[in-house]
């Protein structure tokens, strides 16, 4: 009888190098956290691989006590996929900024996703290029000064939680660097899904584009500003949660309750497998709408690497287990005496 | 009344009744070549492929070459649109497809526009006149009619209704359209050329009948037309000769004809179960590679995971991915896929993981012309990556040899830790031979993988002492968790490293493991004199046509001899050796000299070049008038 291992703990998944992210820089709390929902999850060092692309971000696999890999600029997604097609026994995390996997990468973002292999993706969202110092990202605001755009950005962002939900993400969610509850929550509920999972994580680039999400992280927005997703409950928010987001037509509104004989039963309730939902939830303007945390969509689909396990064991049992001669001398053969 | 002549063959449906005999005369022929030319709708690579079938169970030697336009379907009756099919048969060996037909069957008039220059005085000219009216006629750029106007003189000319009498011999079957009937042609043109060289039609009926297993109708139509195409020529007095090719003494064993894909496929797979470890092929579809991943997507039930991948890049990564999870990842393309390929190529070189690496080459640059070969992408394999990135580099020299190398290719990649690149180009890929099977595992080269557990003094980028291959760990494997990447790698460690000594060292190491590979590269050995006044050295898929003209010039008494390289980087160790006792070098390839800008860098060897980029291979005379101009 074997014994089971004990759990691990978080320092279990501290790798022995050293951390060198600026002082300050968001990717500490989500690499804290990460470790964090590992030892939680129950998993082994040796299940884990982390897989990166390039950029601040991408360094992440390093300081993780698992398998991790490095790769180039953007191909993560894809380098993951071939991963957990091969090893569909693997915990597979892929790591990447917003230029990373929005803009150099968004092709393999968008097939990982509409493929739906069982991968967990989490994109730091700082809406700027750190590791080269500054330039405009694709998720930078329309306008914005940076170091290649000194009279402003022409370029209109992508939307992240848009694309992934247009690309058929089955898990597709929201948090924030410094929300540490709310980010395990996340991680665990991508582990728990059965198929691809994206999570854009609002992360802060001290150096760069600092405050780029105060509009959800300061201690008033994120007590009045936050919009936190759970399926099932009513869309309500605020610290005394005396606000909420009503339907009108197909037009949602920020409404607040007991005004104007608003109760909680006039309040949209939030359901995960509603695309159209989700959707609209993506698109609400920070301008005049609570920033939505949490799972937009989750529904369950067939994984990728489990349609491929099908088709060996569909294969295997028509044609029987492959024998390299038979399959060579099949055909039409022929014999010289 | 003449014997035959009133009976206006194929006039009714009864062309199997036997008519008055005729007395035929049957000639042997040692070798020919036919070349079945139509529309890309006429069907003419299906027609060439039966004929090679069949000749081929007979027991002849073969070479086959398809030439098919890029275009599906180009608009009919246009020279673009011409599709080709060569088939050289013999009763000796033979290397090529043959440099120009004896036979050349033309479907149409745009056909023979394009064909016609390669087809020698007095060869046979088989010709549809159905398909020579006005519209034709002027779609091929013809001003006056070729029939009518005197050009074909001097060729043994078969001018015959060919559709018509497809039409009329199907003319009882009212469960075909019109257009049906008509399309069963090329089955007639093929019955006509059966009967011409004196082969059975058992095995195309056998073939069709499977191919239309649910369509029971076509198959009869078309074996009903191959049958009408046969019998018009044993009845026709147009028909005097017949032709016998007997067949070759070739060594005993089982055959089969392959081509280069489908070869390179089974190689791929057969290494696999010789060492044990399932591989994982990404590509993305590219003309002439994607039937490399058509043939390894049905071999499932060996393990073989297929990824169409989104693009190029995703291809190879996924392949990396796979390696990395202890799989044999594989991506294969073509030039313009490769260059997209180039940074990954850089990673896989960095982290040092197993990865084989196709490229079936075509014309370039760019888009080039996807159809036709080309050997162009030589130093793009060897130098296409930025850094200094060495990686061995592989060509086979025939359809057939594509298993071999492909073999090769994965197990120099485990065992040295290494992405290998395997240089195919178009005229293998397509191209068909006869290929002796191997009867048992045991005469393949043994190919075994070992992945560390050991977790004891282990260290990411520790070396074996004679490959210099550092261990494969998988993930999963307890107490070995490691991080690996593109960036520069600590000696032993793997840790990330930017110490200038270091980068030094490992750059030497790397260049080092490949250099090693040569342990694994057999001597170069020559076919002709030891030493002489020539030597023709060439590489990949232009063996045969230059082992072909050797054997010509070794009969005319030359004092030149062949060396053929399947090995690039490394290259053999007596390479320079071998170059030296020849007072002339010649290196044939078709590109503008990129084996001889190597072998010139390498040995200070004054190398000839002879080279051609036509999208088309060498012809046999070409290599003879090279060497007879460098030799006395």
């Amino acid at each position: 009888m074997t014994t089971q291992p004990p759990q691990l703990k978080k320092k279990d998944f501290e790798s022995d190098q050293q951390v060198r992210w600026c002082p300050g820089c968001g990717d500490y709390a989500i690499l804290s956290s990460v470790q964090k929902t590992f030892a939680e999850l129950g998993l082994r060092n040796e299940e884990v691989a982390v897989i990166s692309g390039i950029g601040c971000a991408a360094r992440f696999p390093y300081y993780v006590n698992s398998y991790g890999f490095h790769t180039i600029h953007g191909r993560a997604p894809a380098l993951a996929t071939g991963l957990k097609i091969a090893r569909p026994d693997l915990s597979v995390w892929v790591v990447g900024g917003d230029g990373d996997m929005l803009s150099i990468g968004g092709n393999h973002l968008l097939h990982a996703l509409r493929r739906n292999i069982d991968i967990n993706i989490m994109c730091f969202d700082n809406r700027i290029y750190g590791l080269t110092k500054g330039q405009a990202s694709p998720t930078s605001e329309f306008g914005k000064r940076t170091a290649t755009t000194p009279m402003g950005s022409l370029d209109r962002p992508v939307n992240p939680i848009s694309v992934a939900l247009a690309a058929e993400g089955t898990f597709v969610a929201r948090t924030a660097d410094v929300f540490a509850p709310h980010l395990q929550a996340m991680l665990t509920a991508a582990a728990a899904h059965k198929g691809v999972a994206f999570i854009q994580i609002l992360q802060n680039c001290i150096i760069f584009n600092d405050r780029a999400f105060a509009h959800v992280t300061d201690r008033e927005a994120k007590n009045e500003r936050v919009l936190y997703l759970e399926h099932g409950a009513p869309m309500i928010f605020g610290k005394e949660k005396d606000k909420g987001i009503r339907l009108v037509g197909n037009k949602p509104e920020v409404v607040r309750l007991g005004e104007d004989g608003i109760t909680e039963k006039d309040i949209l309730v939030h359901d995960e497998t509603d695309e159209s939902l989700a959707y609209m939830l993506s698109r609400l303007d920070p301008k005049d709408f609570p920033t939505p945390l949490g799972i937009f969509r989750r529904a369950g689909a067939p994984s990728l690497h489990e349609g491929y396990q099908a088709q060996f064991e569909q294969a295997k049992s028509k044609d029987g287990e492959g024998v390299i001669l038979d399959l060579i001398h099949s055909g039409d053969v022929w014999d010289v005496k | 009344m003449e014997v035959g002549q009133s009976l206006a063959w194929g006039e009714g449906p009864g062309y199997h009744e036997r008519p008055v005999m005729i007395t035929k005369q049957l000639e042997s022929l040692e070798t020919v070549v036919i070349r079945f030319a139509g529309d890309s709708g006429d069907g003419m690579q299906i027609t060439g492929t039966q004929f090679t079938n069949t000749s081929a169970v007979l027991g002849n030697d073969l070479a086959t070459f398809p030439d098919f336009p890029a275009e599906i379907r180009a608009p009919a009756g246009t020279l673009p649109g011409v599709s080709g099919f060569q088939v050289h048969f013999s009763s000796t060996d033979i290397y090529t497809p043959g440099d120009d037909p004896d036979v050349l069957v033309a479907m149409n008039p745009a056909a023979l526009k394009v064909n016609l220059k390669d087809l020698p005085r007095n060869g046979i000219l088989i010709l549809d006149t159905d398909a020579f009216d006005k519209r034709n006629l002027k779609k091929a750029g013809y001003e006056s009619n070729p029939l009518e106007d005197g050009s074909l003189e001097g060729f043994r000319l078969f001018a015959i209704p060919l559709t018509s009498r497809t039409e009329r011999a199907l003319e009882d079957r009212d469960d075909l359209s019109k257009k049906e009937k008509t399309r069963c042609k090329n089955f007639y043109a093929l019955g006509m050329t059966y009967w011409l060289f004196n082969r059975p039609l058992e095995n195309t009926v056998t073939f069709l009948e499977k191919k239309f297993k649910k369509k029971p109708q076509f198959a009869s139509a078309n074996i009903t037309a191959m049958r009408a195409g046969y019998a018009y020529c044993d009845a026709s007095q147009e028909f005097q000769v017949r032709y016998e090719v007997a067949p070759a003494a070739t060594e005993p064993g089982t055959y089969r004809n392959i081509m280069g894909n489908d070869a390179l496929a089974l190689g791929l797979v057969a290494a696999s179960v010789r060492a044990g470890v399932p591989i994982f092929y990404g590509s993305y579809p590219i003309t002439p590679a994607s039937s490399v991943l058509h043939a390894l997507a049905k071999y499932k039930n060996f393990g073989v995971a297929t990824f169409q991948a989104e693009d190029e890049i995703a291809a190879v990564t996924s392949a990396i991915g796979a390696s990395f999870g202890g799989k044999v990842g594989i991506t294969g393309s073509s030039g313009p896929g490769i260059a997209l390929k180039g940074e990954a190529l850089g990673l896989a070189t960095m982290v040092e993981l197993p990865l084989v690496v196709i490229n079936v080459q075509r014309a370039g640059p760019s888009t080039g012309m996807p159809t036709k070969t080309e050997q162009a992408d030589l130093l793009q394999a060897m130098f296409g990556r930025n850094g200094e990135a060495p990686c061995p580099v592989l060509a086979p020299c025939s359809p057939g040899d594509c298993f071999e190398m492909a073999f090769e290719a994965f197990r120099i990649a485990t065992k040295y830790m290494v992405p290998v690149f395997l240089l195919s180009d178009g005229y293998l890929a397509n191209g068909a031979e006869p290929w002796k099977l191997p009867e048992s595992m045991d005469e393949l080269p043994a190919c075994a993988v070992s992945y560390r557990t050991d977790p004891e003094d282990y260290l990411p980028y520790m070396r074996d002492e004679t490959t210099l291959a550092r261990p494969w760990v998988r993930p999963g494997t307890p107490g070995m968790q490691h991080r690996i990447g593109g960036i520069e790698k600590a000696e032993g460690t793997g840790n990330v490293s930017y110490d200038a000594e270091n980068h030094q060292r490992m750059t030497d190491i790397r260049a080092e493991k490949v250099a090693r590979i040569v342990a694994e590269v057999p001597d170069l050995e020559v076919f002709g004199p030891e030493s002489g006044d020539l030597l023709v050295l060439g590489w990949g898929s232009t063996y045969g046509a230059i082992h072909a003209a050797m054997k010509i010039a070794h009969k005319d008494g030359k004092s030149v001899a062949q060396a053929h390289l399947r090995h690039l980087n490394p290259f053999p160790k007596n390479l320079g050796d071998v170059m030296k006792r020849y007072k002339k070098v010649i290196c044939a390839e078709m590109n503008m000299g990129q084996l001889r800008m190597m072998l010139r860098d390498r040995f200070l060897v004054d190398v000839i070049g002879l080279n051609k980029v036509q999208g088309m291979p060498f012809r046999i005379r070409e290599i003879l008038t090279a060497i007879d101009e460098h030799t006395s």
